[in-house]
């Protein structure tokens, strides 16, 4: 029996404590069960991000011994941020010396563009599939449709091929044009735009809209809250994205977070410390591009759910 | 300011159903022109394609002196106003008004000057940094007019404007439209399925149905003359009622002969009856056209009838009838008239007022069309 099995069965106690005292009202008692199978079920939720926070922050030497932090009087000694020394020393490579903080902008300059140019296109597509009426529609949306079937792996030896063919190999535009179209955001934007009324279109058109005014103007602050929560989705996608940059970049310049925190831990490398205080650093940018987006996360994920 | 012209316009949809055949309208500078008719009669399609949110078929459309056919909605020179507003939910009022101006480059100064005189004249100015959704309906149709009047366009276009709004405020935002119109002189084109704003509001009304204008022509004409059956039943409220039977001569004079026996006697009318003698025809008869009293001069015109309900309205009494044959009509008595259900009465008409129809759902009217 440890510490937890004695914290948890005092917890059990005081609940049968309270029902005894009160067998009148236990509702009291069943209110506060409940708060404490919540507070337990965010405890393992936190867990981990507790765990990583003490792991990045320990001397690599007690890693593996204490769970969490080690005892209050060795902190002096065993907590210390050699890891993150060690993280931003340069690496040497084939070009020169790298640093970590250029990895963090690599992935920051990716993850932008991509949400950028997938927005912008996927928002465009989903305007027209939602509002022009042209020949040949429905079998497009049916394609599209089943292409969303084909698993992504299926195709990185034919995207491979045509990214070598098409000498995009070791640039960035190997990850951002293969994506530019996202068939799933073509389709949430559609679904968004789809319920805006025509009349309000035909209004822009009247009052001296070209097309891409309306498009601009009048469609895009109307779908707000799925453009931020589209936003935040491709932006973390293409921030943990390790399979494409692993493919299609050779230098180690132009590497990203995810690919770059692997090569601590591998077959010739086994720095535990130094890969999670690089992944608590790699946390820091989708976090704050969560509460930036909260709002329009959470009102894009639930809008079309009722009727408005 | 402009005339608009409508020449055999047609719309064909993909699928082959024709929802305008070919048709012409002649719309004078600075007329309230209104087009009526039931659903789906055409109005709104035409009223699409005179903004060029529908592409037309065959035809001309011309604004002012130019053909329009194929100009896009923004370079023609017109604003419409939506059924449903149609108001930029993400803009202020301010915005709203201020969104085509904007779009056509006016200097920030003038766009401020005219938003301000507009929302003035509509009375929204304490309202003009909410956003739509924080106005009543009369506010959002104010603002949705605004959008139209800021702009200064040849002509407006109205798609059933008042639908929106309650019975009340129909009522009163009709009165401040007619009013507006006359302020403003300019040319405007208004779509409704509502007879009564039809109207109030045209200086003609165009009734159109089944893709085809029927009759053009200033309110009174159009219910004092109908041209067809069509027409005639389409305006007046109640409707027009029509009695089934045939035009025959007794006695040296011109008589219809309802179904049921009863014969009336029909006013000399020099001979144009003539090529329908003993032809079934349909005689028109609007409610306030029927008295319990023979009318003066009149006293061989009555209809043996039963009452099947009263309706008192106040002003006025409908009553619904059935002749003796089953024929049913609707006539408004004096409020005061003593009449009940299953009273049997003779109802009288009066001759002058009546119109005889040729049979069909568009029957064309045979005492107005030889005159």
């Amino acid at each position: 029996m440890n510490g937890i099995h004695i914290f948890l069965l005092c917890l059990a106690a005081l609940f049968v404590l309270l029902y005894a005292l009160q067998p009148k009202r236990p509702k009291i008692a069943f209110t506060y069960l409940r708060y404490i199978v919540l507070a337990l079920i965010a405890a393992m939720v936190m867990a981990p991000f507790f765990w990583l926070l003490c792991s990045a922050f320990k001397d690599s030497s007690v890693l593996m011994k204490y769970t969490f932090l080690p005892p209050i009087m060795n902190w002096a000694k065993e907590i210390n941020l050699s890891n993150f020394r060690e993280l931003f020393k340069s690496q040497p490579s084939m070009e020169g010396n790298v640093y970590f903080w250029q990895y963090i902008i690599n992935s920051l300059f990716l993850a932008s563009i991509t949400t950028i140019v997938q927005m912008f296109f996927s928002s465009m597509g989903g305007y027209a599939l939602a509002k022009y009426d042209f020949k040949g529609k429905k079998i497009i949306m049916f394609f599209m449709l089943a292409s969303m079937m084909i698993p992504g792996v299926v195709l990185l030896a034919p995207v491979y091929k045509l990214i070598v063919n098409i000498g995009l190999m070791d640039t960035y535009w190997a990850l951002v044009l293969p994506g530019a179209c996202s068939v799933f955001g073509m389709f949430l934007f559609r679904q968004a735009i789809v319920g805006i009324p025509k009349d309000l279109i035909e209004a822009g058109r009247i009052d001296g809209c070209s097309e891409f005014s309306i498009y601009m103007n009048l469609i895009m602050p109307l779908v707000r809250p799925m453009t931020g929560a589209f936003c935040l989705v491709t932006f973390l996608g293409s921030w943990n994205n390790f399979l494409g940059p692993q493919v299609y970049i050779n230098a180690q310049s132009k590497l990203t977070l995810p690919v770059v925190l692997n090569q601590y831990v591998g077959v010739y490398a086994n720095q535990y410390g130094v890969f999670l205080a690089g992944t608590l650093l790699a946390i820091i940018p989708p976090a704050i591009l969560f509460f930036c987006l909260q709002k329009e996360f959470i009102s894009g994920l639930s809008s079309g759910a009722v009727k408005g | 300011m402009a005339k608009v012209f409508l020449k055999d316009v047609q719309k064909v949809y993909d699928n082959g159903f024709a929802a305008v055949k070919g048709a012409s309208l002649d719309i004078a500078d600075k007329e309230f022109m209104v087009i009526v008719g039931p659903s789906g009669c055409g109005k709104t399609t035409t009223l699409r394609m005179i903004a060029g949110l529908e592409e037309i078929s065959g035809g001309t459309i011309t604004i002012g002196s130019r053909v329009v056919n194929d100009v896009p909605p923004k370079d023609r020179d017109i604003a419409m106003v939506f059924q449903n507003y149609a108001l930029y939910p993400h803009m202020t009022v301010f915005q709203n008004l201020a969104f085509s101006l904007k779009l056509r480059k006016y200097p920030k100064a003038e766009i401020k000057k005219r938003v301000s005189e507009v929302a003035e004249m509509l009375d929204i100015s304490s309202q003009l940094d909410k956003k739509p959704k924080a106005l009543s309906g009369g506010q959002r149709q104010r603002v949705a007019l605004g959008r139209a009047i800021v702009r200064n366009p040849a002509a407006f276009l109205f798609d059933e404007p008042l639908s929106n709004l309650d019975a009340k405020l129909r009522v009163t935002t009709r009165a401040e439209l007619k009013a507006l119109h006359r302020r403003l002189n300019t040319t405007s084109i208004y779509v409704t399925h509502d007879q009564a704003e039809a109207m109030t509001l045209g200086d003609r009304i165009c009734v159109m149905y089944n893709g085809e204008i029927q009759q053009v022509a200033a309110p009174m004409e159009v219910y004092d003359k109908p041209v067809n059956r069509f027409v005639a039943g389409f305006l007046g409220t109640p409707p027009m009622n029509f009695l089934k039977g045939k035009i025959s001569s007794s006695d040296g004079k011109n008589v219809f002969i309802l179904t049921d026996g009863d014969i009336v006697e029909l006013k000399n009318d020099n001979g144009q009856l003539k090529s329908y003698m003993e032809k079934e025809m349909v005689l028109g008869v609007r409610p306030e056209h029927f008295t319990v009293e023979p009318f003066a001069g009149q006293s061989n015109n009555g209809i043996k009838s039963q009452v099947n309900v009263v309706e008192p309205l106040g002003d006025r009494k409908d009553v619904y009838m059935s002749s003796r044959s089953g024929q049913k009509f609707i006539a408004n008595l004096d409020p005061h008239t003593a009449i009940d259900v299953d009273h049997q009465v003779t109802m009288y008409i009066d001759i002058n007022k009546a119109h005889i129809f040729e049979p069909g759902e568009t029957g064309k009217n045979i005492t107005i069309s030889k005159n």
